[in-house]
C-alpha cells in the first residue's frame, strides 16, 4: 500500500489498478516524467526494467514495461499508449534502462511505434525492406508482400532518430554509427564463434576494438505472433525452442503462468518433479557452455570431455521424457508422465560421477595459464551495468548482483531445499567462467536433496479439455539457464491468448557485448561472447 | 579398335557416348569407384546450425556418436572447404540470403543435407510470417531428415544416405559435364 501511495504521489494523474502487481497506466506526455521519477525516487527506485512489451489493443497502441527495484524487491507494471495509429509516437526510456534500447527498437519493429529521442530506430529484426509490423492485428501476413528476398539487405552505416527540440518539434535526423574511415570487419552471421546466427559488425583500430553494431534476426521465427493464433496448450512447444538448451524451465514458466491464471494447484509430486528436471536441464546447459567455450578458446579436447559428461545427463531426460534436447515434458497441471522407474538411480549416479569429472575440468582447463590470461580481466561488467542493461543469470551474479529467481521470488520446491546462490564480484570473463562451474556443483546439491524426498501423488492434475484464461494480464518468471526467463501474457477470455510475450534471458546478453568488447582486443570478443553464453534463437525468437 | 579411328572424333564420340549411356566402363568406371569411394568417406561438413539441430550436430562431433567413424569429422569454418552443409535449424527471411551466398561459395561438387523439420519444410514454424517453408525453396536439397531435432542416429543415417548418393556418381562422366554445359548456356 505504501508503494502505491508513493506512485501516486509522484504520478497524480495515473491510474493505478492493483493486483499482485500494480498496474500503474500513464498518458503519453506524462510517460517519460513519470518513467524518470519512478527510475530515480529513493523510495521507489526502480532501477531493473525487466521485460518490455508493446502492445496492440486495436484501437490504441502502448508499451507495458514490468520494473523492479532491486534495493526494494518490488514490482510494478508502467503502461502508456498513444490512440494514433498512423503515426505512432512514444518518448523514449533508453537513457533511464540501458535494456530498453534493444526492447524499443524491438517495439518499433513489430509495432510501428516511433521512440522520440532513442538514438537509433532501426528495425532490430526483420529486414530493413520489410513491409509492415507484423504483431498489429491488422498486420497484412499475405506472402506476395514479403516475398523471400535474395538480395542482400544492405546494411547502413547510420542511423535514423525522431528528435524533439525544446519547443517540442519533432524532426528526424541521422546518427553516424561507423564513419567512411572506420575499418569495420564482420563476424558473423554466419561463424562458428557467435554460437549460431549472430552478426556483430566491429569496428577496429589496428587489433583494438573501438565498436560492436550488434545485428540481430537472422534467426527470428515470428514465435509470439504465432502464439496469438494457437490454443494455450499448443503454445507450449514453442518455448522449448526459444533457448533450447532450457528448454524444459521455458516451458516450466509459462505453465506456472497460466495455472496461476486458471488457479490450478499442481501437487507436490508435480513440482519436485519439475525442480528436477529444471535442475538437470541447467546441468546440461553449463556443460554445453564449458564444452564449447573451451573450443572457442582452442581447447578441443575440453569439447569432448564435456560432451562425454553432457551425455549421461541427456540419458537421465530421456528415459523419463523420450527427448534429448527438447523435452515437451511440462503440460499444463502437472508433467507429460510419471517419472521413469530408473531416474532415481541414475540421478544418484550422475551426483556421484559428475564432482571428479568437474576436478578434471579444472585440472584441464581452469588452471591453464593461457586460459587465465584469456579471461582474467577480460569484458568486466560492472554491477550497476548489469542491472540496468537487464543482464539476469550467471553473468549477471558473476557480477555481484544477486538476481536468482530461484532466491528472490521462489517456485517449484525451491524454497524447501538449501542451496547457495552463488555470486563473484569480479564480473570478467573468467568469474563468468567459474560462476558456472560452482552452479553445476549447486545444482548437484540440490538435486541431492530432492531425489530421495519425491513424495508419492499425481503426476498431473485434470484440465479441462478448451483452457480459457480469465481477462488479465499475467507474468511468471523462471531463472533458466541463461537468466531470468519470463512469460507475460494479456488475456481476453479467449481460448487463444490476445498477446504473449517472451522475456528473453539472452537479448541483454548481446546487448552488453558493444560496452564489455570497447577497447579490448578482436580475440578478447571471442572471450566475451564464449562465457556471456548467449543462445541466439532466445534472442531472437 | 583400328589405329585410324584414333584420328576420327566422331566414333571416338560414339564410344564415349555408348560407354556413357551403359556405365560399364572398365577404365573410368574404376577410376570412377576410386574417386567415390575417397570422396564419399572424405565428407566435410561446413560448420552451419541456425538453431535445435546444431546442438545435436555438436554432439556427433563428440565422443559418444563420433560422426569421425564415417569420415565427416573435419569441420570447415569456409564453404569453400566444405563439401556439403548441413542446414541445421530453421532458415528465416533475413537469413535466407546468407544461405545462397554459402551455398554459391561452395566448391563443386556440393551437397546439401537438410535436417530437422524446419529445413524440410518450416516444421513447427510453418505458419510464421518469417520461416521459410523449407530450404528446397532456395537451394537444392539431396537428403532430408525428419525430426525435430533428429535424434543423432537419424544425423548419421542421413549423412550415410549422403554417401551412398556420392558412390552412385559418375565423376567423370554425367555430373560435371552436365555442369558445363549449362554454364555454358548460361
Amino acid at each position: 500500500m505504501e508503494l502505491i501511495e508513493a506512485i501516486r504521489n509522484i504520478a497524480p494523474g495515473a491510474t493505478i489498478e492493483e493486483g499482485a502487481i500494480p498496474m500503474v497506466t500513464v498518458a503519453a506526455p506524462q510517460y517519460r516524467e513519470v518513467a524518470w521519477k519512478l527510475r530515480n525516487n529513493p523510495e521507489l527506485s526502480f532501477d531493473y526494467l525487466i521485460c518490455m512489451t508493446g502492445m496492440d489493443w486495436g484501437d490504441s497502441l502502448g508499451v507495458v514495461n514490468l520494473l523492479q527495484s532491486t534495493a526494494h524487491e518490488h514490482k510494478i507494471y508502467l503502461k502508456t499508449f498513444t490512440t494514433n495509429r498512423e503515426e505512432p509516437e512514444l518518448h523514449t526510456v533508453s537513457d533511464l534502462w540501458e535494456t530498453a534500447n534493444l526492447n524499443e527498437r524491438e517495439v518499433y519493429d513489430f509495432l510501428g511505434i516511433h521512440f522520440i529521442n532513442h538514438p537509433d530506430m532501426r528495425r532490430l529484426f526483420l529486414r530493413s525492406d520489410w513491409v509492415g509490423h507484423p504483431l498489429r492485428k491488422d498486420y497484412n501476413a499475405d506472402p506476395a508482400l514479403n516475398p523471400i528476398r535474395l538480395e542482400n539487405d544492405e546494411l547502413p552505416d547510420t542511423t535514423p532518430s525522431y528528435e524533439e527540440s525544446p519547443d517540442g518539434e519533432i524532426h528526424e535526423t541521422r546518427h553516424v554509427i561507423f564513419d567512411g574511415d572506420e575499418y569495420v570487419v564482420n563476424l558473423g552471421p554466419q561463424h562458428p564463434a557467435t554460437h549460431g546466427v549472430l552478426h556483430f559488425r566491429v569496428s577496429l583500430d589496428g587489433e583494438i576494438v573501438k565498436k560492436v553494431d550488434v545485428n540481430c534476426g537472422y534467426i527470428h521465427r515470428g514465435i509470439e505472433k504465432m502464439c496469438e493464433s494457437l490454443t494455450y496448450p499448443q503454445t507450449l512447444a514453442y518455448t522449448d525452442r526459444l533457448d533450447y538448451l532450457g528448454a524444459h524451465q521455458n516451458r516450466h514458466a509459462l505453465c506456472m503462468c497460466i495455472e496461476e491464471a486458471l488457479g490450478i494447484e499442481v501437487p507436490e509430486r508435480v513440482k519436485y518433479i519439475r525442480t528436477i528436471m529444471d535442475e538437470l536441464q541447467r546441468l546440461s546447459s553449463h556443460l554445453l557452455f564449458w564444452s564449447c567455450l573451451c573450443m572457442d578458446m582452442g581447447a578441443l579436447t575440453a569439447f569432448l570431455y564435456g560432451f562425454r559428461d553432457r551425455e549421461k545427463v541427456l540419458d537421465i531426460l530421456e528415459t523419463t521424457t523420450g527427448g534429448r534436447l527438447i523435452q515437451n515434458y511440462n503440460v499444463i497441471g502437472g508433467v507429460m508422465d510419471d517419472i521413469h522407474p530408473d531416474s532415481v538411480k541414475k540421478i544418484k549416479e550422475l551426483i556421484k560421477y559428475l564432482p571428479p569429472m568437474l576436478k578434471e575440468y579444472n585440472t584441464l582447463y581452469t588452471g591453464n595459464i593461457i586460459a587465465q590470461q584469456r579471461l582474467k580481466h577480460i569484458g568486466i561488467l560492472k554491477r550497476e551495468d548489469a542491472i540496468t542493461y537487464g543482464v539476469t543469470g550467471p553473468t549477471g551474479r558473476a557480477s555481484g548482483w544477486s538476481c536468482d529467481v530461484r532466491k528472490h521470488t521462489p517456485y517449484g520446491v525451491y524454497d524447501k531445499v538449501d542451496f547457495k546462490e552463488i555470486l563473484y564480484t569480479e564480473g570478467d570473463s573468467f568469474a563468468r567462467y567459474l560462476q558456472r562451474l560452482d552452479e553445476i556443483m549447486e545444482s548437484l546439491h540440490i538435486l541431492e536433496q530432492l531425489v530421495d524426498n519425491i513424495p508419492a501423488g499425481d503426476y498431473a492434475v485434470k484440465t479441462k479439455p478448451i483452457i480459457k484464461l480469465p481477462e488479465g494480464h499475467y507474468f511468471k518468471s523462471v531463472e533458466a539457464s541463461r537468466g531470468e526467463f519470463g512469460v507475460y501474457i494479456e488475456s481476453r477470455g479467449d481460448k487463444y491468448p490476445y498477446r504473449m510475450k517472451f522475456r528473453s534471458p539472452c537479448l541483454p546478453l548481446v546487448s552488453v557485448v558493444d560496452l564489455l568488447a570497447r577497447g579490448g582486443k578482436i580475440a578478447d570478443l571471442i572471450a566475451i561472447g564464449g562465457t556471456l553464453d548467449y543462445v541466439v534463437p532466445d534472442v531472437d525468437r | 579398335m583400328k589405329y585410324e579411328d584414333f584420328k576420327d572424333n566422331e566414333s571416338l564420340e560414339a564410344l564415349a557416348q555408348e560407354l556413357r549411356a551403359n556405365g560399364t566402363n572398365v577404365f573410368v568406371g574404376c577410376l570412377d569407384n576410386f574417386i567415390n569411394w575417397a570422396r564419399s568417406n572424405s565428407m566435410w561438413p561446413l560448420t552451419f546450425a541456425t538453431s535445435c539441430c546444431g546442438i545435436e550436430f555438436m554432439a556427433i562431433g563428440a565422443a559418444r556418436y563420433d560422426f569421425a567413424r564415417f569420415g565427416f569429422e573435419v569441420t570447415r569454418n569456409s564453404p569453400r572447404q566444405a563439401d556439403f552443409i548441413m542446414v541445421a535449424g530453421t532458415i528465416v527471411h533475413k537469413m535466407a540470403p546468407v544461405l545462397k551466398r554459402l551455398y554459391d561459395q561452395m566448391a563443386e561438387p556440393k551437397y546439401v543435407v537438410a535436417v530437422g523439420g524446419c529445413a524440410t519444410s518450416g516444421g513447427p514454424f510453418k505458419n510464421s510470417y518469417h520461416v521459410v517453408q523449407g530450404v528446397d525453396k532456395i537451394i537444392p536439397v539431396d537428403v532430408y531428415i525428419p525430426g525435430c531435432p533428429p535424434r543423432p542416429e537419424a544425423l548419421l543415417y542421413g549423412m550415410m544416405q549422403l554417401q551412398r548418393k556420392v558412390k552412385v556418381e559418375k565423376f567423370f562422366g554425367g555430373r560435371n559435364k552436365k555442369e558445363k554445359k549449362n554454364q555454358e548456356t548460361e
